[in-house]
């Protein structure tokens, strides 16, 4: 018979409060954040009101910055210190953005990601994200009305390994604790799939203001099964403005451009496009600083023949995916549409017509993904007990390491559900070789030079041997994060190197670290102070895992565990009101350690139990 | 520390055979995940959560393993102490090439027709001899116990795998 369990004083068994956690959507043309209230999910609105902020960011020569609506104002009159549409240069080198000569921005092309100069100082991709993050975090907290334990952040599912570095370190940058990063179509399957209680295979076509991605799932109690994702990770609305705006040029006959009037016509184009999403007809209407003026009348017939191109380009993303799914058309359930381009009618035309059946628009394009994150959120914030829900995603594009002649030697392949590891063998080709160097690269192509370079690093150490004799173990890891770290070692001497692949962009984590704290306005806080909350908040969670786990499981150790383990819990209880913070980090290290075995044989356990069904009593140890 | 003895077959509750009842390795397979899943322990200490990361990495490689038709034969056949050799051992039996030779020269043609509808055709086709294959492989491993035959089919199988992937690059190419 099982025993009451009591708690000993100050040890937090309390019934745990609400944690507040938000899923953040960081778009292309807007951002949102969500979260998951009395059960439900809802997007949090700014004090007008307004659900979405516009992902525009301005640095303004006093030093402000201003996110959203406020610097969308200036979005023509000083389009040099207006950002929008950053996040088409996360991970980005200058020669990889298209139509860059374009726009009004002073780029600085650094090793890694493109830079702009603005009139504060060069600012990256990652802090001008940063900074839209921070807009959304500080409306969750005035809104929740505390801090935030964590977010969930979406990315497009075709982002690759450096957009998603540079997404995670943004949300780092505006102090968030990023629980997962979650790609858009599985946030807004995650969305859908809730609501309507659906079984079956799905595909999420969205097509955001700057990405493309189809993703086709399988939906099975409560398991989102991603069987493939494919895409354009520059392939969005944007893309239809511009050919609207190009259209609007070619029919009259202005004078060359300045930057405010480029902008100008942009902003316009974009408000035509969105007119003929409602109205079978409108008109191009702006006046220059030129003293011009542009009046065109535009049907949205015309519209459709213009961007013609764009919707087939989504459409051989849509068919790799389903040859990936090993599934046709006939084989999809319903199309779920994400995204604000996809309210365009001759786009669900096209996906119906594609997919033979009318696609799903229930939920809101602009929100579904955010309301999606939140949900997934709120489950690992330890809200929910989410048992009834599961992500199974996968990793958009193979990875793959140089090998000799310039070729590319897969090591994971795309689609592979993550987190997922592949080892790969390598040795030497010289005698007396000491070094090896390694070149990691993401892509389906044959040749390095058509893939995108992720990293280079270099083992060094190897002791001389004789060519063809050293045994070089290199090991991918994914994890469930879709992020790459990679590990190279050789067997024989157990050398090791490895690293964690990331772009680089001119903040070093150190400094990223550095910035962290200086942004912290804790003028009066004391650090002290701080290291010991922030270590008490440790301790009182491992505490409580660690209770938790031996009122459950205990009859897996042995009574001499069992004793290790109180002891160690015994040993940061009495830490814990001491004012030391790093006697409570070393006490909550010991029990770490002193808690693995037990962690595994937990997992073994439970591994166990979910394949008879059985519950664990029955099992023994 | 983790308990990596067990093969995959054993992993998922299954007999070691390579005609499974691939709906039960599904399920095993979500059950699995459902436990040790990395979202179930982002509140866990960091030993738990590395713990859960390599155990769903583990599950996800032998779930992928015994998905696949011929990386669960190959895996089979490992199991039994046969390499398949996929790499090394491109001695094939003459008709087996001449045959290889007639596909690539169809898959060849109807690239240069740019001919869609003929391309879909061949990998229908494809799929068809794929699927004897299988049986074969099946029949050999689980009835007749003929490791060293089935591993040449698996071979064979690997080439029809390629040409797969080439019908598949070619309607890529020409959708683009």
């Amino acid at each position: 018979m099982a025993l009451l369990q009591i708690a000993e004083p100050g040890m937090s068994t309390a019934p745990h409060q609400h944690r507040l956690a938000v899923g953040i959507d960081l778009g292309t043309t807007n951002s949102l954040v969500a979260t998951v209230r009395s059960g439900m999910s809802l997007v949090l609105s700014d004090d007008d009101g307004y659900p979405l902020l516009p992902s525009i960011v301005r640095y303004s020569e006093s030093g402000g910055v201003e996110v959203g609506y406020s610097a969308l104002a200036y979005q023509c009159s000083d389009p040099q210190n207006t950002i929008i549409s950053v996040k088409r240069f996360m991970g980005r080198g200058l020669k990889d953005i298209p139509h860059s000569h374009e726009m009004p921005y002073k780029f600085v092309d650094a090793p890694g990601m493109v830079q702009i100069k603005t009139s504060v100082g060069v600012k990256s991709p990652v802090e001008i994200s940063a900074d839209i993050l921070k807009a959304l975090r500080a409306r969750a907290e005035k809104a929740l009305g505390g801090e935030l334990v964590g977010a969930v952040i979406t990315v497009p599912a075709y982002f690759d390994d450096a957009q998603r570095q540079a997404t995670k370190d943004a949300a780092r940058l505006a102090g968030l604790n990023v629980l997962r990063l979650l790609n858009e179509p599985t946030a807004a399957a995650v969305a859908y799939g809730l609501d309507n209680a659906s079984e079956g295979v799905y595909a999420v076509y969205d097509l955001g203001g700057g990405t493309f991605d189809i993703s086709i799932l399988r939906l099975q109690k409560g398991v989102f099964e991603v069987l493939a994702t494919s895409g354009d990770s520059a392939l969005g609305g944007d893309d239809f403005d511009r050919r609207v705006f190009c259209w609007a040029l070619e029919q009259s006959t202005l004078s060359p451009l300045n930057a405010q009037d480029t902008r100008l016509l942009m902003a316009k184009a974009r408000e035509v496009k969105e007119d003929l999403t409602y109205h079978g007809d409108t008109r191009f209407t702006a006046m220059l600083s030129t003293g011009e003026m542009m009046d065109q009348p535009i049907t949205s017939h015309t519209l459709a023949e213009l961007t013609e191109g764009l919707v087939k380009k989504t459409l051989t993303p849509t068919r790799k995916a389903l040859r990936d799914a090993g599934l046709t058309p006939e084989d999809i359930k319903g199309v779920v549409m994400v995204g604000g381009a996809t309210r365009m009618p001759h786009i669900q035309r096209a996906v119906a017509e594609f997919f033979k059946q009318t696609p799903l628009t229930n939920l809101d394009p602009d929100k579904v993904v955010a309301l999606g994150a939140a949900i997934q959120a709120d489950i690992l914030a330890g809200n929910k007990r989410g048992e009834e829900m599961l992500l199974l995603d996968v990793i958009p594009l193979s990875l793959g390491i140089e090998t000799m002649g310039g070729l590319v030697e897969k090591v994971i392949p795309r689609n592979a559900t993550i987190p997922t590891a592949r080892g790969q063998n390598f040795t030497t080709y010289k005698d007396g070789q000491t070094a090896m160097s390694f070149h990691v690269v993401q892509g389906e192509r044959e040749l390095v030079s058509d893939c995108r370079s992720l990293a280079r690093f270099e083992l060094r150490g190897i002791p001389p041997m004789v060519a063809g004799a050293a045994r070089i173990r290199l090991t991918f890891q994914v994890d469930a994060d879709g992020l790459l770290s990679v590990s190279a070692r050789e067997q024989n001497s157990g050398v090791e190197a490895a690293i964690t692949v990331k772009p680089s962009y001119g903040l070093s984590d150190d400094e990223i670290t550095n910035m962290l704290a200086a942004s912290r306005d804790h003028a009066n806080d004391d650090k002290l102070a701080r290291a010991l909350k922030e270590q008490q908040v440790e301790a009182n969670a491992i505490l409580e895992a660690v209770a938790g786990a031996m009122a459950t499981d205990s009859a897996l150790l042995a009574p001499d565990e069992r004793a290790a383990i109180e002891a160690s819990m015994d040993a940061l209880t009495q830490t814990l009101n001491g004012a030391d913070h790093r006697a409570i980090k070393t006490a909550i290290e010991s029990l770490n350690q002193a808690s693995e075995a037990f962690a595994a044989k937990r997992m073994d356990a439970s591994i166990r139990r979910a394949l008879t069904g059985q519950k664990l009593a029955d099992i023994g140890t | 520390m983790i308990d990596f003895s067990k093969n995959h077959f054993q992993l998922f509750g299954l007999e070691p055979a390579f005609q499974l009842d691939l709906a039960r390795v599904e399920q095993s397979y979500r059950d699995i995940q459902a436990q040790v899943h990395p979202d179930k322990f982002s509140h866990a200490p960091d030993a738990e959560r590395r713990l859960s990361m390599q155990w769903s990495t583990h599950v996800n490689e032998a779930y992928q393993t015994l998905k696949q038709p011929i990386s669960r034969a190959r895996y089979l056949l490992k199991l039994h102490g046969v390499d398949t050799q996929d790499e090394t051992n491109t001695a094939m039996p003459t008709d087996f090439l001449m045959e290889q030779m007639e596909w690539r020269e169809a898959i060849g043609e109807a690239k240069g027709a740019a001919d869609a509808p003929e391309l879909d055709h061949l990998g229908a086709k494809l799929r068809q001899a794929m699927h004897h294959l299988q049986d074969e492989v099946g029949q050999r491993l689980d009835q007749q116990h003929d490791y060293p035959g089935a591993a040449e089919a698996v071979r064979k199988l690997r080439f029809l795998e390629k040409l797969r992937e080439e019908i598949n690059d070619a309607l890529e190419t020409l959708e683009a």
